[in-house]
């Protein structure tokens, strides 16, 4: 269950039950071929799966950056993914409940959709300044049925969101579910989000072969939990020679500034003061505000497998504009970071980007700058 | 007689604090050392966190904070925090300097008993735990058993978890340790209650609250949980 030195399960004793319970039924759940056809039948018919892939030349001239287009599923996020995978999983665990938390709100989106299209009790945690920042998804939440608990301390962000999420869970325990939202968490979460987010990089890989008859010279995805890169990444991490890439935003590098420490759960790499204090993120796109990363990232960096690295507010900024003027594609700010990178690649020209999402929960928040 | 633990947060006040607590019958002190995202935690006790942390209580204040109390007191004294805490200070490096300062043990609230086993540590059980992780966690414990009365986080309740009864009578058929229960046990009715099920009560955020009152406000309110387990 650990990646490494990095994983675990670091929380108190109410939830340790609850996660062996989960264990049991995640490892069920991927034995049994209903599990998977009923998970299948819901991403093609109801989420929209496969996405396609798109040459964005106009873009990038002089490069072939090819977008997965994560911003076309259901919610307009790569995150209904693996809410609906959890939401099955729930439902076989029996539990009618669920808690979330969410940053940007494209988490508590999909959850609040799935939750609706299966009629059960929906409570998603998002920090103040979130719900501030990304209005549209607050009240899609709303018209959706799910209850909004505002965060109102702390960094009013998705660290404090997650840990009344996890407090939540704490005191509901027996008949809730969390819903975690990206590859973080005790374990198993950080597994169960990767094994239902690597359709993505699965999907990809077949696709990029059928496109251009070879795989990319590079892979690149945005991280803050880091969901959609782990996804993405997995359909490429035993192709040695592609390059693997991911984006953090600057003010938010738990991998690239940060130290070995527990948040949630997990141990992993996070910005935290020598004493372990966890420090504040900052960053414009509100998925990437976190200061805490998946384990298996932390791995990944330290066995040298993916290269991480940081992008400025202003840079992810210039390639939301630019991606929308120049394709026609409004991302959202998270895959920006991602795309103001790839472009700047110079040594590879076929280049695979995780589009995450669409931008148009960020348009306020672009346009207030 | 009942074991009778209060918990108090580090802060600059607290070894005089301590010192009230155990003038008003507490029998052991919990020192918290606060940590930026403590899971375990109700409101009270992390607003307290947070006021601590903003005053300069890191870790190494905490350890001043520890041998401080334990220049004043005789009581055993048990640090509980959380194992980032540990992960950043070093785990072997955290107990000999918390022993070396006076502590008998520690709690680590989100540090499972099968993880670190070079700590020694007073092991929590809740409802939740089962048999056999009650039992493990009683042969690992040191010296007593934390028996969390209810299924959530820390905080004042209106009354005494109807889960308790269950998981002492569950736990004693396991072990013979010492049973101390916490966790929304606030007054000296509940702790009373309490008394007739475990071999001791702990009470933490009412505790912390009173403590903001100044010493004689905890003083008498620890003494009027004394007085309820006589």
């Amino acid at each position: 269950m650990n990646f490494g030195e990095y994983g675990g399960r670091y929380v108190p004793e109410t939830l340790i039950p609850a996660l062996d319970e989960l264990t049991a039924g995640w490892e069920a759940a991927k034995a049994d071929d209903a599990f998977h056809r009923e998970l299948h039948h819901l991403l093609t018919t109801y989420a929209g799966r496969p996405t396609p892939l798109t040459l964005v030349e106009r873009f990038a001239p002089g490069k072939r950056i090819y977008l997965k287009r994560e911003d076309l599923l259901h919610t307009g996020a790569h995150k209904l993914n693996n809410a609906l995978g959890q939401a099955v999983l729930a439902v076989r665990l029996g539990k009618r409940r669920i808690v979330a938390e969410t940053g940007a709100g494209q988490h508590g989106v999909a959850t609040a959709t799935v939750w609706a299209r299966f009629g059960l009790e929906c409570v998603v945690y998002m920090g103040e300044e979130d719900m501030r920042r990304q209005q549209p998804n607050v009240e899609r939440m709303g018209l959706l049925g799910a209850e909004v608990r505002p965060v109102d301390f702390g960094t009013k962000t998705l660290k404090e969101a997650t840990s009344e999420a996890i407090r939540d869970w704490i005191t509901n325990v027996e008949t809730t579910h969390y819903l975690i939202g990206s590859c973080v968490g005790p374990a198993p979460y950080p597994e169960i989000v990767r094994d239902l987010q690597r359709v993505l990089g699965d999907e990809a890989r077949e696709q990029i072969l059928a496109a251009e008859g070879r795989l990319p010279e590079a892979v690149v995805a945005c991280v803050g939990g880091g969901s959609n890169a782990i996804g993405l990444f997995y359909g490429f991490l035993e192709d040695t020679d592609v390059r693997i890439v991911g984006v953090e935003a600057a003010g938010a590098a738990s991998l690239g500034s940060g130290r070995v420490g527990v948040l949630h759960g997990a141990r992993s790499s996070v910005l935290a003061d020598e004493d372990g204090q966890i420090a504040d993120a900052h960053s414009i796109s509100a998925g990437l505000d976190y200061p805490g990363v998946g384990p298996e990232h932390a791995y990944l960096r330290d066995i040298g497998r993916v290269e991480y690295v940081g992008a400025t507010d202003a840079e992810a900024l210039a390639a939301f504009r630019d991606l929308a003027r120049t394709e026609g594609i409004i991302p959202a700010l998270e895959p920006s970071h991602a795309l103001a990178r790839a472009r700047e690649l110079e040594d590879e020209e076929l280049i695979l980007v995780g589009l995450s999402g669409r931008g148009d929960k960020d348009l306020a928040e672009v346009l207030r700058q | 007689m009942k074991t009778l633990v209060i918990y108090l947060v580090c802060e600059p006040e607290t070894p005089e604090l301590a010192e009230a607590a155990v003038d008003g019958g507490a029998d052991l002190i919990e020192l918290g050392f606060p940590f930026s995202d403590p899971l375990a935690e109700g409101p009270t006790i992390r607003l307290a966190s947070e006021r601590a942390l903003a005053r300069g209580m890191r870790t190494a204040q905490c350890i001043e904070c520890l041998a401080e109390v334990r220049r004043r007191v005789e009581v055993p004294l048990v640090p509980m925090t959380y194992a980032a805490i540990l992960e950043a200070y070093g785990y072997e490096r955290f107990v000999a300097d918390t022993r070396a300062a006076g502590a008998t043990s520690a709690i680590v609230v989100d540090l499972p008993v099968e993880e670190r086993r070079e700590v020694p540590r007073v092991q929590l059980v809740a409802p939740t735990s089962t048999d056999e992780r009650i039992a493990a966690c009683a042969t690992a414990t040191d010296g007593w058993l934390y028996l969390v009365s209810l299924t959530g986080t820390t905080g004042a309740r209106g009354e005494v978890s109807p889960a308790l009864a269950g998981l002492v009578e569950r736990t004693r058929a396991l072990t013979g340790v010492p049973l101390y229960a916490g966790f929304g046990i606030s007054t000296p009715a509940h702790a009373a209650t309490v008394a007739e099920l475990a071999d001791g009560v702990v009470v933490g955020s009412r505790a912390v609250q009173e403590a903001e009152k100044g010493p004689e406000a905890l003083r008498d309110y620890v003494a009027s949980l004394r007085a309820a387990l006589r």
